[in-house]
């Protein structure tokens, strides 16, 4: 008798129990998790290509007055004849060029800049003043003093992109930095640690997360710089091909030059995402 | 059973005469106290929260800065042998370094890793090289520190509440190791702990700091292994219980875990 009855209980059993037999496909109904939940695969590109989805119906629709926004394929077919005829290879090269050497040396820049502020009192009193005050000094507005000093070639295009580019790298690496365990300042002092090793095995890596950040902001403000000089004083780039068309009023050119800073801008961040995720693996996080 | 050590011996591993530290409030955390252990000695320092345990180590450890840090002041004769090491109540593995990156964390020279690896055996961790530090439990962490601890060869082991924050089954596995291990290394040991049976499961000789001065003093004369429910054992632990201020052997709460100043 006592058999039959138990039957119909374990039947009815509180989800708890099914959880713990089904593991977590079975997870009971109302009862979430509060982290974001698993990777969508490739979902960082969904917002993108909604975008382009509208861009593609309204112009389809015809919504979208072509002299106001060029249709997709316009743009496409323009960057073909801009590529096959010559003139939009050379231009990306000399961009991308300008993009790299500004970015390498903004970044280190910005890096031994927050080592030396963050590591010592003196240096912070020296450095953090200057940087603080550049940040609050928009590129636009330090441009007509650049070409005084540096001329119009190309070294004061690099210079302005890394001046863009030093202070988010100072500012989050240095943050970074600072936010380390003051423990582990103290464990390398018990373990004696020299100078290097502690700059190398505690405050670089303990950085890093910082840094990135800071990285990320980087290669936007690089690509950002790099629309002001072209725009302002360039004869090559795209920046250069996207003013003069400005000036024939060739709408389908300049939305090629939009559309190329959006992919560029959008493909380097999602490399220092890539590269973030392999170099921070030892990291548990919301994110993973 | 009491036993008081009296003159100094030349290659004392610990040698401490007259250690003051007071903080801004100058109320004295040590006042006048002297110290000596020996090479090789084990020994456990007791002292209710805010009896300048957690003082007195990191003093030792070389980690209070007196001169150059303007909340502590102090005076006093320190001194130490050269290769001191020391294990926290955290673990304190660097996140972003693997575990034998931890154990060889600012060792030179080629065959660190080798010394590594050996240590890591001796913890009873071998195989576990390339974990990270997250993936290990709150012991096998603790472990990685006495691994770190002692590739470094140290004459003086310096351990403030090691295994404070562990489970008690986790605790017991730890002291039968920290056993071993200083009977193989022989380094002097002075561990810092607030539980009584833990200091006479471990040490040699056991000190209870009060106000700031090391008041009673015991030697455990326990030999073998060292049974709780040994009447000689619990003799020795009410002693302490009473030089702690608790007269008639009650328990010390195993919560309080707070850090002393």
């Amino acid at each position: 008798m006592t058999a039959v009855e138990t039957e119909p209980v374990r039947r009815t059993a509180p989800p708890e129990h099914d959880e713990a037999a089904g593991g977590r496909a079975s997870r009971p109904r109302g009862k979430r998790r509060l982290g974001p939940g698993k990777a969508v695969p490739f979902g960082y590109l969904l917002g993108p290509l909604l975008l382009l989805g509208v861009w593609v119906w309204g112009s389809a629709q015809g919504w979208i007055d072509p002299r106001v926004l060029t249709a997709p394929w316009t743009v496409a077919a323009t960057a073909w004849d801009l590529w096959e005829s010559g003139r939009l290879g050379p231009d990306l090269l000399v961009s991308a060029r300008r993009f790299a050497l500004g970015l390498v040396f903004g970044v280190l820049a910005g890096l031994v800049l927050a080592i030396v502020s963050g590591l010592s009192r003196w240096g912070e009193a020296v450095v953090d003043g200057p940087v603080q005050i550049k940040r609050s000094i928009p590129n636009l507005a330090l441009l007509p003093l650049l070409l005084l000093w540096f001329g119009i070639d190309e070294n004061m295009k690099i210079i302005t992109i890394a001046l863009g580019v030093l202070i988010p790298i100072y500012l989050h690496t240095h943050n970074g930095l600072r936010s380390i365990d003051g423990r582990y300042a103290e464990l390398a002092e018990t373990l004696r640690l020299r100078p290097a090793a502690f700059i190398g095995r505690v405050v670089l890596p303990g950085a890093l997360p910082g840094f990135f950040l800071g990285m990320r902001f980087a290669v936007t403000s690089s690509w950002l710089s790099l629309v002001v000089v072209e725009q302002v004083n360039a004869t090559s780039g795209i920046g250069y091909m996207m003013l003069l068309a400005g000036t024939y009023g060739q709408t389908d050119v300049i939305i090629v030059g939009l559309v190329l800073y959006a992919l560029l801008g959008l493909t380097s961040d999602t490399a220092v995402r890539i590269v973030q995720r392999r170099v921070l693996s030892w990291r548990r996080t919301l994110e993973d | 059973m009491a036993t008081h050590t009296g003159g100094l011996t030349a290659a004392a591993a610990v040698r401490i005469r007259g250690l003051h530290r007071s903080f801004t409030d100058d109320r004295p955390v040590l006042s006048g106290l002297d110290l000596t252990v020996e090479p090789g000695e084990f020994t456990a320092l007791l002292g209710r929260s805010g009896s300048g345990k957690s003082t007195l180590l990191r003093a030792l450890a070389g980690l209070d800065d007196v001169a150059k840090n303007g909340d502590a002041s102090g005076t006093g004769e320190i001194a130490v042998p050269r290769q001191v090491s020391v294990v926290f109540q955290d673990s304190r593995l660097l996140p972003w370094q693997r575990v034998l990156g931890n154990v060889v964390l600012g060792l030179e020279g080629a065959g660190a890793k080798a010394r590594g690896r050996e240590a890591l055996a001796e913890v009873g961790l071998a195989g576990r090289e390339r974990a990270w530090p997250r993936e290990l439990s709150g012991g096998e962490q603790q472990r990685v520190a006495l691994a770190r601890s002692l590739v470094r060869e140290p004459e003086l082991l310096l351990a403030d509440e090691p295994f404070g924050a562990l489970d008690a089954l986790t605790r017991i596995k730890m002291h039968g190791l920290l056993r071993a291990l200083h009977e193989r290394h022989r380094p002097a040991v002075l561990l810092v702990t607030h539980d009584v049976d833990e200091a006479i499961v471990l040490a040699d000789r056991v000190l209870v700091l009060d106000q700031g001065r090391l008041g009673t003093e015991l030697t455990v004369d326990l030999d073998g292994r060292r049974d709780p429910s040994d009447p000689h054992f619990a003799a020795i632990r009410t002693e302490l219980l009473a030089a702690l201020g608790l007269a008639g052997g009650a328990e010390i709460p195993t919560a309080d875990k707070e850090d002393d100043a």
